[in-house]
């Protein structure tokens, strides 16, 4: 079982990392060919960077557009990075390069909203679950993969509830078992069916994150309605694509009757 | 008369339940061949018989055409490309969208209608799509699909009001302008833009004015103005050496209220010795390239303005009061025809006529008498074009502030309507996006609601007599289509005509009352 949580533990986490580099640079590859600002937009990129962090730390514009969503969002996505704060204590090596940073994660504030962060993850998602089907009009837009995703994240934080406050898990050994992983040095699991449905669930979550709506996550930072500066008065910008058309634009037959007409009316 | 019910309007915007499929009905005329062939798309004729009416139906072999148009399409547009992958279906969008405000039906809802493409983009160009379709809601492309197409992304004005809210920035614009690429390459373009776009390659202007005709419609209006206040204005045409070119919407040549702007525009001109032309080439601001989503004969439009630029050796270039011609003058036109270093560089490249006006009037150029419009009280429509993806001077916001600004300055009663309907929140007229045709005349009908709605409540609660607004579109869908909900034709008025109103010429003599 240690063997095989290993290999899955490993392989999703390849599959996500790969997986969402390649998207993230297939949206940076892909030209975004005209200025299309949601406007008003910023002005300077100090501007643009200012807007992207209102939309990623605190939601700015689901906060305008539904005061439920947003609460239940928020709160769900705070957690999860508290939560996710707090288990970096187990891939960390205090030997290792990342060794200095221990002290920080070991802080007892940390790890307490770590802890109590699963309780805001549940509350949200169930907030998220309720709303999406509850909501006639969220009802109909929710494929069953909606339903299923939140489910899998509530899966996710009810084991580690269980782990917590439930059924007491030797964390030890847990950070034995996790070093051992990076180091290619295999380490026994400690007890626990919590403990392996939580692992199994978040290999689960690793393997879907690159080809599922999880895409929002590299996708909230390449949106060009967000992203870009207003300024298309000031500076040209063209698409590589877009650049031999500049050759070829005047060749349109009416363009050139005009300018004949022109030369004639001239001579 | 019509066979559907005008929505009744409440003291509040309702948000209702959504229906499927209840506007499913409704799709604009398509387009024949020989317009789709004007646009370098496809197009194919079907009639069996002589009697029956010619049927305009998909070229052969339209699915692959149409995932290769859609691959293509991914592969040249950074947002489509996003935005197909980045929707978590929150449904901060379902309650935004005029249309669905008005008509009920659920494929109306921001996220209902993108998913009509985004189901078809997940079974050919995503994994899970491919082999878990029913999971995650992928769908075949079939003809029942593409008809789907047809009818729902002719049923969304491209307004931006549902991108505002997104929390990933995902404008169904960008959804919608794909599809009516993608529809147009297999035979399925839209007859309205479709045709209105080959008038302006072949007469030069969207209502197909000739260059004839246009001279004598500035002819007569010389003679109306000078007839009405004994002053020489002006409107001159393919002036060579003007310092300023006009490009305005070729509604404002004949259309109320559009007209009293463009007169609104010349007496601005007249007032400040300012040097300006018409052009007979770009006798058209308007671009409905933009609306079927395609670069290049939104550019070939475009070029027409360069054209003329560089004909007429002007130094400036000034737009007239024009919704989404204002999005391309100000976000794309520097892009599709620039760069344009043979202008002025003083200036703004392309200036707006609100932002050269509120410059005159802050500059005391102007012989303003703002109780010529006292018999008026004013709201201000924010067309989603200038509000949503334009701006106006050199801050943010300066789209809401500049023409508001115009507006205090010539008159003395302004009130805004509710705050969620106006600045980036307004509502679109219900018009907007190639949609204004009367073929697609109940949606227009229904689409019209939220902004009725304020319109009612300003008017009842504030004593409202007017609302202006700086959108040829806005003007001619409100003129028409408020009349159905108890208002007046007259009661729309363009933001110059008030300029037009209360500015005194030199030598001006008022006709008696």
């Amino acid at each position: 079982m240690s063997t095989l949580i290993a290999v899955l533990l490993t392989l999703a986490t390849i599959v996500m990392i790969v997986g969402v580099a390649r998207k993230a640079r297939q949206y940076s590859a892909t030209p975004a060919p005209l200025k299309i600002p949601v406007t008003p937009a910023p002005k300077s990129t100090g501007g643009v960077v200012v807007r992207m962090a209102k939309e990623v730390f605190l939601f700015a514009s689901l906060f305008r557009a539904s005061k439920w969503t947003w609460i239940f969002g928020w709160i769900f996505h705070v957690s999860l990075a508290l939560a996710f704060v707090r288990h970096l204590r187990y891939v960390i090596d205090p030997d290792g390069m990342l060794g200095f940073m221990m002290p920080f994660f070991n802080l007892w504030l940390v790890q307490t909203a770590g802890k109590y962060a699963v309780f805001g993850m549940i509350i949200g998602l169930l907030g998220l679950l309720a709303r999406r089907y509850l909501v006639a009009r969220v009802r109909y837009i929710s494929a069953p993969s909606d339903y299923l995703m939140l489910i899998l994240l509530l899966a996710i934080a009810i084991s580690g509830f269980v782990m917590s406050f439930v059924t007491h898990v030797d964390i030890t050994q847990v950070k034995v078992f996790m070093l051992g992983i990076l180091n290619f040095d295999l380490q026994p699991l400690p007890e626990g069916i919590a403990l392996v449905a939580h692992l199994l669930l978040a290999a689960l979550l690793g393997f879907i994150l690159p080809i599922s709506k999880l895409l929002h996550i590299p996708g909230v930072f390449f949106a060009p309605t967000r992203n870009q500066v207003d300024n298309p008065r000031e500076k040209r910008h063209i698409a590589d694509w877009a650049k031999p058309l500049d050759e070829t634009r005047g060749n349109y037959p009416e363009l050139q009757a005009k300018a004949e007409a022109t030369e004639e009316s001239k001579a | 008369m019509a066979d559907y019910e005008v929505p009744e309007v409440k003291e509040y915007a309702v948000v209702p339940m959504p229906k499927d499929g209840v506007m499913n009905h409704l799709s604009p005329f398509v387009a024949k061949p020989e317009f789709q062939e004007a646009l370098n798309y496809v197009g194919k004729k079907e009639q069996t018989s002589k009697e029956e009416m010619p049927k305009y139906v998909l070229v052969d072999g339209w699915k692959e055409k149409a995932i290769d148009k859609m691959g293509d399409l991914l592969g040249r547009y950074r947002s489509l490309q996003v935005f197909m992958d980045s929707c978590v279906k929150c449904g901060a969008c379902t309650d935004k969208c005029h249309y669905f405000l008005g008509t009920q039906d659920a494929k109306n809802m921001p996220v209902a209608r993108q998913d009509l493409l985004r189901s078809v983009y997940r079974r050919y160009f995503t994994f899970a799509g491919k082999y878990f379709p029913k999971l995650v809601g992928a769908k075949d492309l079939t003809e029942e699909i593409v008809d789907d197409w047809y009818s729902y992304f002719h049923q969304c004005s491209e307004c931006r009001r549902c991108a505002v809210f997104c929390p990933y920035g995902i404008d169904t614009a960008e959804v919608t302008m794909a599809a009516r690429e993608i529809m147009a390459h297999i035979g399925k373009g839209q007859k309205y833009s479709n045709e209105i776009i080959s008038k302006v390659f072949t007469i030069g202007n969207n209502l197909g004015l000739p260059e004839k005709a246009l001279a004598n419609v500035l002819e007569g209006l010389e003679e109306d103005v000078e007839d009405d206040i004994e002053v020489a204005v002006k409107f001159p045409l393919d002036q060579k050496g003007a310092d300023i070119l006009l490009v305005t919407p070729s509604a404002d040549f004949f259309a109320e209220p559009h007209i009293d702007g463009l007169i609104g525009y010349a007496k601005v001109f007249h007032a400040t010795n300012t040097s300006w032309t018409l052009s007979s080439v770009a006798s058209e601001a308007a671009n409905f390239g933009l609306f079927i989503g395609s670069y290049e004969n939104m550019q070939r439009i475009s070029m027409r303005i360069r054209e003329a630029a560089l004909q007429l050796g002007v130094k400036r270039i000034v737009y007239g009061e024009c919704g989404h011609a204002w999005r391309v003058g100000y976000s794309f036109l520097n892009t599709l025809a620039g760069p344009f270093d043979f202008l002025d560089q003083n200036y703004p490249i392309p200036q707006h006529i609100c932002e050269f006006t509120l410059d005159k009037l802050e500059k005391g150029e102007l012989n303003i008498d703002k109780s010529r419009n006292d018999e008026m009280t004013l709201t201000f429509h924010d067309s989603c074009n200038v509000a949503r993806a334009s701006g106006m001077g050199n801050k943010p916001g300066g789209q809401f502030v500049i023409p508001r600004a115009v507006i205090k300055a010539v008159c003395n009663n302004y009130v805004d309507m509710e705050q969620d309907t106006i600045r980036d929140a307004t509502f679109c007229c219900g018009g907007g996006g190639g949609l204004l045709t009367d073929d697609l005349m109940e949606l227009r009908v229904k689409g019209i609601l939220p902004r009725a709605t304020a319109l009612k409540n300003v008017v009842e609660e504030n004593g409202v007599t007017h609302m202006a607004a700086i959108c040829a579109i806005c003007k001619s869908q409100f003129t028409k289509v408020l009349p159905y909900y108890g208002f007046t034709m007259d009661q729309i008025v363009s933001v110059h005509q008030l300029v037009s109103n209360a500015i005194i010429l030199e030598g001006q003599v008022d006709p008696e009352d």
